[in-house]
């Protein structure tokens, strides 16, 4: 059963644990917050980590708590990150089973489409989509799930044509089922395990498209506390207050590190012929 | 090999022509026309300079007849006039595209360097620990952002000037020596990634080809270890990761814009950044156009390569599926 290889298996498991971990943060943060993430507190302006004062990971250059800030950050990048992949999978999953069901003209012209959004370097697409749409928080959905669509449209394509020759199709067609309904019951059921590891490492890479846009100030702005924009103000302080550079990083570094750990482990666990593709 | 080459090369004219689209309609979404914008920096304009002005911005022609000649004069090499210089956006991205190609090419170049035999050695040390070790170094050099790593570097380079220069932007044609230098460091944090990524294909590739019949014949007859395994094992094994390096490639040109920022280079990324802060539409289309040309060209010669390198790719008709 898949649930006790994921008790095996201690990577998944050590992925998991990390994302939990981050999930916890966010609904803490809900409801307590060590300080204000926002209001300026000119008596504390970067001040060094330490217990006596509470400020764990330090102060920015207005005083503002940053294990508060990195806390309520953690909740709009990890909402864009998991809106961007569902917004790109849905998208992309539909056009690709589409095209990998239909064949012919459907499938050239569904795959070209895909084609041309994968012209694009992700990131290069994702400043592109901000820079026209307007750097507001929900625009930054909307910029990464763009980049997402022609990857999973491939996956999802492929994954239909490896099965679509198989018997239990051909007995659904001849009992008379139509083509959404084989298609949604037998076939996308069959397809679910790229599609989960590619969730997983899509999810990753969503944190870290959000936190380049707002580091670039393209994604969330200021004074909302993200990731990106507190490295963003970092730089101006980072030499004299390195402490402001470092702790939204790690921040960054262990949630992307969970998410890529769950997708590795979850490769291992859902489909073994997967293990050496990537 | 003819035959293949020019039909991939044909297949690029249909790819092209949609990044043209949606590069093209994108802008035009965006609310407020170029006139609006170019008014907000200028003085009041009489009804007939007005009407001139409208000619000049298209406001008196249906989008898709403004499409087709904006088509016509970029195939002729006119990316049009910057809104904010008011010059020429072509030769202002030509003149920056050299730095952040050899930023692309020494990123490539480190990610191979640090990735292939990183990824060799995890293949041969078999032991558990050191399995799990090599695996979870290979996925936190996926996770780490570049632009954070770049901080950090000038950060801690930040008290050895000497070492590493900062600063002004000297040329490869002034001073190789020095450019290279101060190129280092951000092709280091554009690259860390796909050396990540190489070691990981490195060595799934090298325990696929290391448990061949072959190997063990090699073996069997007396070669040393060291000849079976950079001899023969790594000359088959180096043919997917050469491929997944190549297809990263424009990934890396990606990453150069942000890195650019961070090391305050004056690459393309940086005039794209500039652009887009200043709402200067021709010089951001004229970015995108190139870059999404670049990366289809790599694309493109990474599958040449592999075709040359790998008779069978070719015939199968080219198809990539």
């Amino acid at each position: 059963m898949p649930a006790t290889r994921l008790a095996k298996n201690s990577i998944a498991l050590a992925g998991l644990a990390i994302v939990a971990l981050y999930l916890l943060a966010i609904l803490v943060s809900l409801v307590w917050l060590p300080f204000d993430p926002v209001k300026i507190d000119a008596e504390h302006l970067l001040e060094a980590p330490s217990l006596a004062s509470g400020h764990l990971f330090g102060t920015d250059e207005f005083g503002r708590d940053i294990l508060s800030r990195i806390m309520k950050g953690s909740l709009v990048s990890l909402v864009i990150s998991i809106s961007a992949t569902a917004l790109g999978s849905v998208v992309g999953i539909f056009m690709g089973i589409w095209a990998g069901y239909l064949g012919g003209r459907w499938d050239h012209w569904i795959m070209r489409l895909a084609d041309v959004l994968f012209s694009f370097p992700s990131l290069l697409l994702a400043i592109f989509v901000m820079a026209v749409l307007g750097e507001r928080t929900y625009n930054v959905v909307f910029a990464i799930g763009i980049v997402y669509i022609p990857q999973f449209a491939r996956i999802s394509r492929g994954a239909i044509l490896t099965i679509k020759p198989a018997e239990f199709v051909k007995a659904a067609r001849s009992s008379g089922a139509g083509s959404a309904y084989i298609l949604f019951r037998h076939l996308l059921p069959n397809i679910l395990v790229p599609i989960i590891v590619q969730i997983s490492l899509s999810l990753s890479v969503a944190i870290l498209l959000e936190s380049s846009l707002s580091f670039l100030g393209l994604g969330v702005q200021p004074p909302y506390p993200s990731w990106g924009n507190m490295l963003s103000s970092a730089r101006k302080v980072m030499v004299i207050a390195p402490w402001t550079a470092v702790y939204p990083g790690l921040a960054i570094v262990f949630l992307v590190l969970g998410f890529n750990l769950l997708g590795d482990g979850l490769r291992d666990i859902l489909d073994p012929r997967l293990k050496n593709v990537k | 090999m003819g035959r293949y080459i020019a039909k991939r090369l044909l297949s690029l004219i249909p790819v092209l022509f949609g990044v043209s689209v949606i590069v093209f309609f994108l802008v035009r979404l965006i609310p407020g026309s170029a006139l609006q914008m170019y008014m907000g920096t200028q003085v009041e304009a009489s009804p007939a300079q007005m009407e001139e002005l409208k000619r000049i911005f298209g406001e008196d022609r249906p989008v898709p007849v403004l499409y087709l000649e904006w088509l016509g004069r970029l195939l002729q090499g006119d990316f049009g006039v910057s809104l904010r210089t008011g010059r020429p956006v072509l030769p202002d991205i030509a003149s920056r595209l050299p730095l952040s190609l050899e930023l692309t090419l020494m990123a490539l170049f480190l990610a191979l360097l640090i990735g292939i035999p990183q990824g060799i050695f995890a293949s041969l040390g078999r032991r558990p620990f050191w399995d799990l070790a090599n695996r979870v170094i290979g996925l936190l050099g996926l996770s780490l952002p570049q632009f954070w790593l770049a901080a950090l570097m000038v950060l801690a380079f930040s008290g050895f000037r000497g070492w590493i220069p900062m600063g002004n932007f000297v040329s490869f044609a002034a001073n190789p020596l020095r450019n290279i230098q101060m190129l280092l460091l951000p092709s280091l944090a554009i690259g860390i990634g796909l050396a990540a990524v190489i070691m990981r294909y490195t060595r799934n590739s090298m325990l696929e080809v290391l448990q061949m019949d072959y190997i063990r014949t090699a073996r069997a007859k007396g070669l040393t270890r060291r000849v079976v395994i950079l001899r023969h094992a790594l000359k088959n094994a180096i043919l997917p990761v050469i491929t997944v390096a190549g297809f990263n490639t424009g990934y890396l040109l990606g990453g150069a814009i942000v890195i650019e920022e961070v090391f305050a280079l004056p690459g393309m990324g940086r005039l794209a950044l500039y652009a887009i802060y200043q709402r200067d539409y021709p010089v951001i289309q004229g970015i995108v156009l190139v870059i999404a040309t670049l990366f289809v060209l790599v694309n493109l010669l990474t599958d040449l390569i592999y075709a040359l390198v790998d008779p069978r790719i070719r015939l199968d008709s080219g198809g990539k599926h």
